[in-house]
């Protein structure tokens, strides 16, 4: 909303001293925020003079036509000045920068040689003098304006003016006109307000005017009309208007546009204007008829929904009521008779139907958001007499008024509730002032006040909303502050603090957190070799997402934590490892829409749950990916490139983290290397997967060769018990060490179990320290070495004891996986 | 036995002789403080305290002294050894010591030499800014709590007071989601546009008293630039509770803006429109520190849970009252740290996440 200072300073009492900080302050304080103050005296320097266009040379040969205009500026000689617009005449008056002034945008005017001339100057359009969009001709003013050629041209166009942009939260509707927030302005300031509503005497007759029905008094419960005839159909708005218009970001389209417009900004009351003589028979205001259409006013021909409401007369649809007028009966440079209409629409149908047609127009802003009531009849006569003076005719004293509507109710409210709300003791005589000081009325009832809120308020519905009048217009900064005294909480759940943990551990390890998007698409899934049947492909997608190309939710954190990782690698990171937790998301197995659940009361609980069977599982999970080197070379020696081991050992740690042991199994799972692929089990569980990624995955998605990841459903690993602390043995430890001979493809994890198993209590600890594949022990067997401590809790082990437990624990891996010892 | 064993006449023994014992002692200690290293010392060790040694050859005499004398030769041959030994012994630890300086100082290395091994990794900002204010809210007594962010829109919206057409639910710029199938219907199912609908589920199943904080990932349908992100964060308040008031929401704000932003941070009102509040307001912090000076800065919004939630969460406001607030994540990085440009946040370019390493 653009509000001109000088606009509302007609109605509200602006001490003459108020600055510019003065003013946002005083704005915000009632809270309409500022977005911006523009003081437009600023905007443009030098020389910016009204000029008569005195002759006009179409000068041809070019790429476009062009105007080499002489304009009298003032000066004895008029000046030459080449013109790219064609939207005026000889004898226009015009506004001209003249060289030595400076534009918005900086922009500097200079005499130059152009198109075979020299061209002293520009004339120039709204858009080039920061006006507003309008850049389809230049300004040509109105004959009417009172200057003359060479006289400063600032306050001609509305450059002399500061302009206020509010942003109007949306139960404000009464802010998005001057009266509204005039009247805030003053209550904020605490100086005279005069309604530029009431100063009117609203139009009525006993007689109705054109003739009106309307059959659906919910949708619209007010439809006021009447007609002006024989007007001038070609008289221009005046400057003025014109020039408010301007200044609050509404281009001037012809007297009777601009004044509903005019009386939309002033008062609040959206209105629309008929050519009279293109209605046939009698106004409808109805739902649309099933297959009914209407080409608006921008031309386009559009469906309508049985929802719309519309106004007809007796060919068909005309108007879509509030959101925009008809092509058919638009008022036009030839229409001497016209109908205005004002009407008070129902919030909501207009919201849809605004929606619906992707129409969201001033009056729909308006109708949505709430306007009042009481205001139809006013602007009537407004518009009629503003017509009548600016194009002559007459008004019809019939005027149409159909009446619905329902006065707003008394709301009781606790005398104390704005008190209890604050935590601020208001005087009851403060609380019943500032309620009529927004015009509400008030009445006493005991305990209560009985407040009848003002026809501009609708959105004053629940005493919460009375209570919030009080505190705010006595002031937020009066409320002390105190702080309340919470009941012993808690603290952070074991997942919370598992989540911690397991992201500190993986950045202590060297991976770098990132936070991606979750939007992905299936070719990154195809990319990754996922197959067509596999789970991850259920994703969930998005009606409206950013990217048509990704317009799913990420159903494994990969997709996008590789795409970060290819970002990085683009920006010259070569050794990389990331990692991200975060959700992701599998559709629900109920099909269908959700039941609605009301807001009157609690919903059962069976309808809470039924309604949260149709919610999505989403599961948190954790990511790891690297390419490049863990461990750089240095002075120290080589490097270490990153691979297959450090994501299993990534997902180690994140297991290890979260207080089990990870144990890792061969298997076979995109996007990873069918030789090179873990599963990661917890309890006999499968929680996730770790590897080298499928060669194919990495060419298909640009990423280096061997770069390797995890990812592991974090909320598929089992919360930490209370662990119970373990005896720690002062005697010292036996240590032996047995190399087996085992097939190639025995897993190592496989020995060590067998092991551990046959080694029995006496086992401390066990430890792969090598691995040898060669000549000594055949092409078909490698050897495993193994670091065995034993230990006993109450005594020192003898030798025999020790090696016994070292027999068994082979013995076991021998009878189990045909194990051997080296060298044996 | 170099001389004859002559009973009466000791003196004759000339290696008994005292000048004789007191130039052994002076030829070793001469010998020793010029043996300039441990092996040069133990090279000539034998010779002042080997068996053939003077003071060796010494000892061997005093068997054949007559009684009366052996008491007394004895005693000034063990003197002279003794002085002998100690002379080697002091002369061989100062060269020990020697020896350890000169190794000590050539095994010295540079120790500015880099030993990054293992390169460090690093947490992102954004979680650990919302940690910290997490554990801020936990050292307050609340608890933490979460939600799914793909939501019922009654949730989001309904429960909030947001009716279907409220203008309110267009501006939020809600992703929808699609029902399962090709079309492109409605699912009833939204990303989350604010962590509220945590604030709602918590109500639904919980008994005042409430003090919670929600923080996580919130979504609106805003293109990606240096103020805009489609996917960003916020940290909600909520406490319904007997008696709560303005009061007790203005306290927790000015609490927890001191112990984010520091002691000398101020705040400021301003009234403002939520569905979920009556009164709403947002709020400002003054902040010293801002990297383009002191300045208001505008952080969240806040107020008055409306009766009208606290009725669909099936919370009696006659006998309950509450406040909520919430903050933008991505704004606190930007003033607190001066984190101009919104796509460093989102881009995970790991410069960006390592600058801040394991706490903000």
């Amino acid at each position: 909303m653009r509000v001109p200072l000088s606009w509302l300073r007609e109605y509200v009492d602006l001490p003459a001293d108020l600055d510019a900080d003065a003013l946002e302050q005083a704005f915000v304080r009632v809270g309409l925020e500022v977005e911006e103050i523009q003081d437009l005296r600023t905007t443009v320097t030098g020389p910016l003079v009204v000029g008569r266009v005195r002759s006009i040379e179409e000068l041809t040969g070019f790429k476009k036509p062009i105007r080499y205009c002489l304009v009298d500026v003032g000066n004895s000689e008029p000046q030459g000045i080449v013109c790219g617009a064609r939207n005026f005449a000889e004898g226009d008056l015009v506004v001209a920068s003249l060289p030595g002034a400076v534009l918005p945008g900086g922009f500097e005017i200079a005499a130059r040689s152009t198109y075979g001339h020299v061209s002293n100057g520009m004339i120039c359009s709204a858009r080039e003098l920061g006006l507003g969009e309008d850049h389809s001709g230049i300004i040509v003013l109105p004959p009417d304006t009172d200057a003359a050629p060479g006289q400063d041209a600032r306050p001609v166009v509305g450059l002399d003016e500061v302009v206020v942009e509010l942003n109007v939260t949306p139960d404000r509707g009464y802010c998005l006109s001057m009266r509204g927030v005039a009247r805030e302005l003053a209550h904020s300031l605490g100086v005279g307000y005069r309604d530029p509503a009431a100063a009117v005497l609203p139009l009525t007759s006993s007689e109705p005017g054109y003739p009106v029905r309307v059959e659906d008094p919910v949708g619209c419960d007010r439809f006021s009309a009447v007609a002006v005839r024989g007007i001038n159909p070609t008289a221009p708005s005046p400057a003025w208007m014109q020039r408010r218009l301007n200044l609050a970001g509404i281009r001037s389209i012809s007297l009777p546009v601009d004044i509903t417009n005019y009386l939309m900004l002033e008062l609040g009351q959206p209105m629309h204007a008929f050519d009279l003589g293109r209605l046939a028979g009698e106004l409808v205001v109805r739902r649309a008829k099933p297959g009914e259409r209407l080409t608006t006013l921008d031309g386009a021909d559009r469906a309508l929904d049985p929802e719309d409401l519309v106004i007809a007369d007796e060919t068909g649809v005309v108007s879509l009521a509030a959101v925009m007028g008809g092509a058919s009966t638009e008022v036009s440079a030839l229409t001497t008779d016209l109908l205005f209409e004002a009407a008070h629409w129902d919030p909501i149908t207009i919201a849809r139907t605004a929606r619906r047609h992707k129409l969201p127009s001033e009056a729909s802003k308006r109708f949505e958001r709430g306007v009042d009531p009481q205001l139809t009849p006013v602007a009537l006569a407004r518009a009629a007499a503003l017509l009548a003076e600016y194009a002559g005719g007459t008004v019809d004293e019939r005027v149409t008024d159909v009446y619905a509507v329902t006065p707003p109710a008394p709301i009781a409210m606790p005398a104390d509730l704005p008190a209890r709300t604050a935590g601020v003791d208001y005087a009851d005589e403060r609380v019943v002032e500032l309620l009529t000081e927004i015009g509400a009325s008030v009445e006493r009832d005991g305990d209560r006040l009985l407040v009848t809120p003002p026809t501009w308020r609708p959105d004053l519905t629940d005493p919460a909303d009375l209570a919030e009048e009080v505190i705010r217009l006595d002031g937020y900064d009066k409320v002390p502050a105190r702080l309340p005294l919470a009941p012993p909480g808690r603290g952070l759940t074991a997942p919370q603090r598992r989540r911690r943990t397991v992201g500190r551990a993986l950045a202590e390890a060297g991976y770098v957190e990132t936070l991606n998007y979750p939007f992905v698409g299936q070719t990154t899934l195809d990319a990754l070799g996922i197959p067509a049947d596999d789970p991850r492909r259920q994703a969930l997608r998005l009606r409206n997402p950013i990217s048509s190309d990704e317009p799913e939710l990420r159903t494994t954190l990969l997709p996008p934590l590789l795409a970060a990782l290819r970002r990085n690698l683009g920006r010259g990171h070569r050794d990389l490892a990331l990692y991200e937790i975060g959700m992701v998301f599998h559709p629900a197995g109920t099909q269908g829409t959700p039941p609605r659940l009301g807001v009157d009361r609690r919903p059962s609980d069976a309808d809470l749950e039924r309604a949260n069977e149709f919610m999505p599982h989403q599961p948190w999970h954790v990511a790891a990916v690297l390419a490049g080197e863990v461990e750089p070379a240095g002075w120290w020696g080589a490097g270490r490139a990153g691979d297959w081991s450090d994501a299993i050992e990534a997902a180690r740690v994140v297991v290890a983290a979260a207080g089990h042991t990870a144990e890792v199994r061969a298997a076979a799972y995109a996007p990873w290397h069918p030789g090179r692929c873990a599963e990661i089990l917890v309890d006999g569980t499968v929680v996730g997967h770790a590897g080298e990624l499928h060669p194919q995955a990495c060419a298909a998605l640009d990423l280096p060769r061997r770069t390797a990841a995890m990812e592991i459903n974090l909320d598929a690993l089992p919360l930490r018990e209370v662990t119970v602390a373990p005896p720690i043995s002062g005697f010292p430890p036996a240590l032996i060490d047995v190399a087996l001979v085992v097939d190639r493809a025995t897993p190592a994890a496989a020995v060590e179990a067998a092991l551990v198993e046959g080694a029995g209590d006496l086992l401390e600890g066990v430890r792969l320290f090598d691995v040898y594949t060669g000549e000594q022990v055949g092409s078909a067997r490698k050897s495993l070495a193994y670091k065995l401590t034993f230990r006993a809790p109450d005594r020192t082990l003898t030798v025999e004891e020790a090696v016994a437990a070292r027999d068994a624990a082979v013995a076991v891996a021998a009878d189990r996986l045909g194990a051997t010892l080296r060298g044996a | 036995m170099t001389y004859r064993n002559d009973p009466y006449d000791p003196k004759q023994v000339a290696l008994l002789d005292q000048s004789s014992l007191d130039d052994a002692v002076a030829a070793a200690e001469k010998a020793f403080a010029e043996a300039g290293d441990l092996d040069a010392l133990a090279s000539i060790k034998h010779l002042h305290l080997g068996d053939r040694a003077p003071v060796s050859l010494a000892r061997r005499e005093i068997g054949a002294l007559p009684p009366h004398a052996k008491s007394d030769a004895g005693k000034r041959v063990n003197e002279a050894r003794t002085a002998i030994s100690a002379a080697f012994e002091a002369r061989q630890a100062e060269l020990r010591a020697d020896r350890e300086r000169r190794v000590l100082i050539e095994e010295t290395v540079d120790v500015t030499l880099p030993t990054a091994r293992r390169p460090r990794g690093a947490r992102h900002p954004l979680t650990t800014v919302m940690e910290r204010i997490s554990d801020l809210f936990v050292g307050m007594g609340y608890e933490i709590a979460e939600g799914p962010e793909v939501e019922l829109d009654w949730y989001n919206f309904d429960a909030l007071n947001i009716a279907p057409d409220h203008p309110a639910r267009s501006m939020m710029d809600t992703f929808y989601l699609a029902a399962a199938g090709v079309g492109n219907e409605e699912s009833g199912l939204v990303l989350r546009t604010h962590t509220s609908p945590v604030q709602a589920r918590t109500m639904l199943t919980r008994k005042p008293p409430i003090y919670i904080a929600c923080p996580g990932r919130v979504y609106r349908t805003d293109e990606l630039d240096a103020t805009h992100t489609p996917v960003f964060h916020q940290v909600e308040g909520l406490v319904v509770d007997k008696g709560i008031t303005m009061a007790h929401l203005k306290g927790t704000i000015d609490h927890f803006a001191k112990a984010m932003l520091g002691e000398d941070v101020r705040t400021r009102w301003r009234p403002s429109y939520f569905p979920f509040t009556e009164p709403s307001a947002e709020f400002d912090v003054w902040f010293p520190q801002h990297r383009d000076g002191p300045r208001w800065v505008e952080w969240g919004g806040c107020g008055m849970v409306n009766p009208r939630v606290l009725i669909a969460c099936g919370i009696d406001p006659d006998e309950y009252s509450g406040f909520a607030f919430g903050i933008g994540i991505e704004r606190a990085l930007q003033f607190r740290h001066g984190a101009a440009d919104m796509r460093d946040m989102v881009e995970g370019d790991v410069r960006f996440a390592r600058a801040f390493g394991m706490e903000v």
